[in-house]
């Protein structure tokens, strides 16, 4: 009798055994899908520049760096990138250093309407830069003689991103107590003093933070440095790599994947680089 | 080291709200002097004031003697602490008392050794390389204590200094502050909402309320002889009995019951004037049994505070509102529903009249001041 009954009990537990093997499985086999959808096009560009003959799928590559050489030829390929650098340091300076001020002064100082005012400027910032006012952007850019200027590029850019990043400043300037400075203020430190001293180096990883959200967003922005570059000289590697895209007629998988490669590097060495430096972490105070 | 001097200073912000009405005040040399007064009551603006954080809508403020009314904070030559400490998060210990110097533009070997020495005398030499976030609470006051100290003003101005501690590290800062303040013999002015703060720290106390003092005295004053029934109800653990009574001749009918006027407003009242006889809870005794000159009603409440009771009575009378609270040692507490006896001490209790108290006697004199370490006696 028990030795039926005992049976019985490791059967079931076998079976709630298996019963559970199952279910872990069946959860890792869906993990995997979701990891290989998002994983493939990143195993593509790390197999696909390698490979003498790439493919839309997925293969082992026969290993060669001819597409590097090919794409050093490109005349427009490296300065592309470099324009890039420009394009992307120099706005995300710009919007760093004004969003800061801005973002200082809209913390502490009174300003009747305050809020509703960056409300206003973030709604109108997405439109800035957006398809929507291509035109008048480009009549205005015209007008003072920015067109085919990379200057003009910037300002635009900056345009556009300083709404969000005052935004985003505004926060970690709100959360900086006004008590440090008006310390700094009683021991005699001057306004300039203050900034240096105490709110920059609080705010920094918020610093850090807008900065790398500005390089990323020129880095892949398109639209208007196609619209306001003239030349392929002056061009930054999105646009350059629309050129390689219409090539022939039909995409140029060698040259494509290879430029997606070097395209991407220099954007993912920042975020590893700016985390690594500054952290996008905050020193924590008192209790509060 | 300096005395500060406040003459009809007034503060009005934008929005209209007058945070300080004209007001006098002298702050001896070497005195630990406190601000005492419910939030809102301008105690905060007066000591921001002093620092030169707020600008003075129109009177003067005097350091030493020195006219600052209209200089920035930093040429004032006061430290102040604030209440969440204000230490620069990103900074060291040693930085961050080094900071005044670093403005002051002294090197940097002198300002570290000058840093490192007074974190010694405060015992903070081992935290020197943490940062404040790794600090306990105690010990934050103590680093912005150190970095206030570190650049040798003439003032001290504490805002809430025990404020952002808890209960029992209340007690040790508090300590430890009214010694360091002796030692240093510096000026010192702080801020509190807590009358048991300002009671066992001060040398000297201001009562504020509504941008105006209400009183200034020792702590013994204001607890003795509150000048109003403002200060009355806000100074002491437990607010000072007030209870309405109506003068006749030398006697005064207070719940029923005839008590002799107290000697230094006899005279002072008009026959069947109303007034309000107040006598603080520790200066009642209580009693069982029927006594002369006592006040009579039944026990409602009795509050269990460790070493003694607090138990309040009804009084009888018209407004059956009134009542009156006694402390009442360990042992003798009696049980709510009995009737008890309350006899006031001689000598301790006052009349208000309109809310001010009845005296003969000018306002209390201001007592001399404290000399500290270093102040010229």
């Amino acid at each position: 009798m028990s030795a039926v009954a005992d049976r019985a009990r490791t059967d079931d537990a076998a079976r709630a055994a298996a019963r559970h093997m199952l279910a872990r499985i069946g959860r890792y086999v869906f993990l995997c899908l979701v990891l290989a959808f998002f994983a493939l096009p990143l195993l593509w560009l790390a197999t696909a520049p390698f490979d003498d003959t790439p493919t839309i799928g997925i293969s082992l590559p026969r290993f060669t760096l001819d597409n590097f050489r090919t794409l050093l030829d490109n005349p427009y390929a490296l300065t592309s990138l470099v324009n890039s650098v420009w394009l992307a340091g120099g706005t995300a300076l710009l919007v760093v250093v004004f969003a800061a001020l801005a973002a200082y002064a809209l913390s502490r100082v009174r300003v009747p309407g305050r809020d509703a005012l960056l409300y206003g400027l973030l709604l109108l910032s997405s439109i800035v830069t957006g398809t929507a006012t291509m035109v008048p952007l480009f009549e205005l850019a015209f007008r003072l003689n920015l067109i085919d200027s990379r200057l003009g590029v910037i300002l635009v850019l900056t345009g556009g991103l300083l709404p969000a990043a005052i935004f985003i400043l505004k926060d970690f300037m709100d959360a900086t107590p006004t008590s440090y400075e008006e310390s700094a203020r009683v021991f005699g430190a001057s306004p300039l003093q203050i900034m240096r001293h105490i709110v920059v180096p609080v705010v920094r990883p918020g610093l850090a933070t807008v900065g790398v959200w500005a390089v990323a967003n020129v880095w892949g922005n398109f639209l208007v440095p196609f619209l306001l570059l003239r030349g392929p000289d002056k061009a930054p590697a999105a646009v350059i790599m629309y050129t390689l895209y219409t090539e022939g007629g039909q995409a140029d998988l060698r040259l494509l994947s290879t430029f997606s490669l070097l395209y991407s590097l220099p954007v993912a060495l920042m975020f590893v680089f700016v985390s690594s430096r500054y952290g996008f972490r905050f020193h924590g105070g008192i209790k509060r | 080291m300096s005395a500060i001097t406040l003459r009809e200073l007034t503060k009005v912000y934008p929005n209209g709200v007058r945070a300080l009405d004209a007001l006098d005040l002298e702050i001896a040399d070497g005195e630990f002097f406190a601000l005492l007064g419910p939030s809102g009551c301008g105690k905060t603006t007066l000591l921001r004031t002093i620092a030169g954080l707020e600008l003075a809508s129109g009177g003067s403020v005097r350091i030493g003697d020195r006219a600052v009314t209209n200089l920035p904070p930093g040429q004032r030559d006061v430290a102040m602490v604030f209440q969440d400490y204000a230490l620069f998060p990103h900074m060291t210990v040693r930085d961050n008392i080094a900071y005044p110097l670093r403005i002051k533009k002294v090197g940097r070997a002198a300002r570290q050794d000058k840093a490192a020495s007074t974190a010694d005398e405060l015992g903070l030499s081992a935290l020197l390389d943490r940062r404040p976030g790794q600090l306990s609470g105690g010990q934050q006051q103590r680093v912005a204590l150190a970095r206030a100290m570190a650049c040798h003003p003439q003032v001290f101005l504490l805002d809430e200094p025990l404020s952002n501690l808890d209960a029992r590290l209340r007690l040790e800062a508090r300590t430890f502050l009214k010694r360091l303040q002796r030692e240093l013999g510096v000026t010192t002015v702080f801020v509190t909402h807590d009358q048991a703060e300002a009671l066992a720290l001060a040398d000297r106390i201001a009562v504020m309320e509504g941008g105006r003092i209400r009183q200034v005295g020792t702590p013994t004053e204001v607890f003795r002889r509150p000048a109003n029934t403002f200060v009355a109800g806000f100074i002491g653990s437990t607010p000072m009995n007030l209870v309405p009574a109506r003068a006749h001749g030398d006697e005064l009918a207070v719940a029923g019951v005839r008590l002799p006027v107290p000697e230094e407003a006899r005279g002072r009242l008009a026959d069947a004037e109303d007034v309000v006889y107040g006598v603080r809870p520790e200066y009642l005794d209580y009693s069982p049994e029927p006594a002369p000159g006592a006040l009579t009603g039944r026990v409602v409440v009795v509050e269990n505070l460790g070493s003694f009771s607090l138990v309040s009575l009804d009084l009888p009378g018209d407004d059956d509102t009134t009542s009156v609270q006694v402390v009442v040692p360990e042992g003798r507490e009696p049980q709510p529903g009995d009737t008890g006896w309350v006899v006031p001490r001689p000598g301790r209790s006052l009349i208000y009249r309109d809310g001010e108290l009845v005296t003969g006697a000018a306002a209390p004199p201001v007592p001399a001041p404290r000399t500290g370490v270093g102040a010229d006696a």
